[in-house]
């Protein structure tokens, strides 16, 4: 980094690229997001609140909320299992495994829709071993948790493996030889380091979940009440060309995705913070 | 920053210590990446596998008669398009924004950035949706628009406008912080010695930049070509028109076609894994991601 910053800069461009990112972003992002706000404050608050609390809407958040929060809570303990794993042990493919952790995201979520559904469905490679135990997937909120994991996966590990290498061994090694457990030396030294990231990595997941919409309506049945997302509901209100009730339902989405990140940047800040504390 | 690799030799030369080959920590090893790898054979492989059994499912002649089908041609062409027109405009968007936030100092930068990250915590319904409430026939400019005869939604644009909109911070978020530790004192030394401003981004910059440019670059591309939720909110799905090839999957699917979806399906899986091994490659050439 340069110390002369009070020298004037000579690099040219700042005016035309400030120019063109501000037009841009408002052309494509901003713009948008606030006919999305604005459709939504033309309503009537009454009629705004009836909308966002009528029972189908209600039922599709708690299904949206639990079903995110259990993926993302199954994410955060295979995906610390996963991230040790990969950061601690060698075995053979390894880095064939690292590397296809990213899968998720670069796989389009219509086919991780369609896949999980032909695996997890009652004839499926998977589900007909879970059909005899009374255990249905597909078409049920489970499924709706399979997929949620599935997709939230990547952002858990790769969260928790810089984390992880940062765990000192030797203070692990120093523990151990003074007597200390495995489990206490778990609790007590490498807990408290990864914790910040596993956080992290839970709220991006859990993030992710919420908005998620391709990979979930294959394998939920989106039957109303039951296992019917909230993206899905917006959808629907669109095709019945409800669009005030779909603008209600996304000003609803939009704010609890401003939370998240806003519960992200926190978190990130109070890593940072332990970090520092911890050096 | 220690590389995995060398957390790896470290663990491998750790592992050989004494006192770290007893027998609780090589089970607890085997365990661990028993339950790893099981979990992501269920979630990852078998659903991969599945894609390329199904579609296999009736014998290749099946699966390459799928691509005959002019209605798939058509989302596999849409898809394309889609993609050759949203890409290189992130991807202007993506450097200008990175030099302009990289280079200089100014207020609201911290802001911007955000901004500019907005679109990855939007649901892709939401994504959609925002162009229907724009462009829409009851929207901002419905009737504008058609008294222009100029269609956006269920139509071609509305379809560019929010595949841009779902990847619009995949390049830039991957330049900005590669430029921002690079610094400014090569480009600066060129613009002393005289050379211009295109000049210095094309022979000082760009190479510097080019493996943070091709991992978000892929990885935009991937997003663009599978986007499912935002795109499907403003297609209006007309058959061969505007079914990009995840909408089409989806309809193949609902007619119970399970060849012809899970075919489409198939080459999007291909397209997944060529970006996956794109990056790795970048990964290995000494890219680190910030």
């Amino acid at each position: 980094m340069s110390v002369g910053r009070r020298e004037p800069n000579v690099i040219p461009g700042f005016g035309i690229t400030l120019g063109f990112t501000t037009f841009f972003l408002c052309a494509i992002v901003l713009i948008p997001l606030s006919a999305l706000v604005l459709k939504a404050g033309g309503m009537d608050l009454s009629r705004f609140i009836e909308v966002i609390t009528s029972p189908r809407a209600v039922a599709s958040y708690r299904l949206t909320f639990g079903a995110s929060m259990l993926a993302a809570t199954v994410n955060m303990v295979f995906g610390f299992a996963l991230a040790w794993t990969l950061v601690r042990y060698e075995f053979p493919g390894r880095k064939f495994i690292d590397a296809i952790i990213d899968m998720p995201f670069a796989l389009p979520t219509a086919v991780s829709g369609i896949a999980l559904t032909a695996v997890f469905a009652a004839n499926g490679w998977i589900g007909q071993y879970l059909e005899p135990l009374g255990i249905r997937v597909a078409f049920t909120w489970i499924g709706i948790t399979v997929a949620l994991t599935l997709i939230g996966m990547p952002f858990v590990v790769r969260t928790v493996q810089p984390a992880i290498q940062e765990v000192q061994r030797d203070l692990e090694d120093a523990a151990e030889t003074l007597g200390a457990g495995r489990f206490y030396v778990f609790r007590r030294i490498i807990v408290p380091t990864v914790l910040p990231s596993l956080l992290t990595g839970f709220t991006l997941a859990f993030a992710r979940a919420v908005g998620e919409y391709g990979s979930v309506v294959f394998i939920a049945g989106n039957m109303p009440m039951k296992t019917e997302i909230t993206p899905l509901l917006i959808f629907i209100k669109l095709e019945e060309f409800d669009y005030v009730g779909a603008a209600a339902l996304g000003v609803v989405m939009l704010m609890i995705s401003f939370a998240m990140l806003l519960a992200i940047n926190l978190l990130q800040v109070w890593g940072r913070k332990r970090m520092l504390v911890s050096r | 920053m220690a590389g995995p690799a060398n957390a790896a030799e470290l663990a491998a030369e750790l592992a050989s210590r004494p006192g770290h080959t007893n027998l609780r920590s090589t089970l607890m090893r085997w365990m661990l990446i028993t339950v790893s790898l099981t979990f992501l054979g269920a979630l990852l492989a078998a659903p991969l596998a599945a894609v390329f059994a199904t579609a296999l499912s009736k014998g290749w002649q099946a699966y390459f008669s799928a691509f005959a089908d002019p209605d798939t041609q058509a989302a596999i062409r849409l898809t394309l398009l889609t993609a050759a027109v949203v890409v290189p405009l992130n991807t202007v968007f993506g450097i200008t924004a990175a030099w302009c936030i990289a280079k200089f100092e100014f207020r609201g930068k911290s802001f911007l950035i955000t901004l500019i990250d907005l679109p990855l915590a939007v649901s892709p319904i939401v994504s959609g949706l925002i162009y229907v409430l724009l462009f829409g026939l009851n929207g901002w400019f419905g009737s504008w628009l058609q008294e222009h005869d100029i269609t956006i939604v269920y139509a071609l644009p509305g379809i560019i406008l929010a595949t841009m909109f779902v990847t619009f911070p995949y390049v830039a978020r991957e330049l900005i912080p590669l430029m921002q530790q690079l610094g400014n004192d090569e480009e600066e030394a060129a613009i002393t010695l005289g050379a211009g401003g295109w000049f210095t981004f094309f022979r000082v910059t760009l190479p510097r930049i080019r493996w943070g440019l091709v991992y978000g670059v892929i990885l935009c591309n991937a997003r663009a070509m599978g986007e499912f939720g935002a795109v499907s909110v403003v297609s209006g799905n007309l058959r061969g028109l505007t079914t990009t090839m995840p909408l089409h999957i989806e309809i193949l699917y609902n007619e119970y076609n399970y060849v012809g979806a899970f075919a489409v399906a198939s080459l999007l899986s291909i397209l997944a894994v060529v970006t996956l091994i794109i990056k790795t490659l970048v990964e290995r050439s000494g890219y680190r991601r910030r």
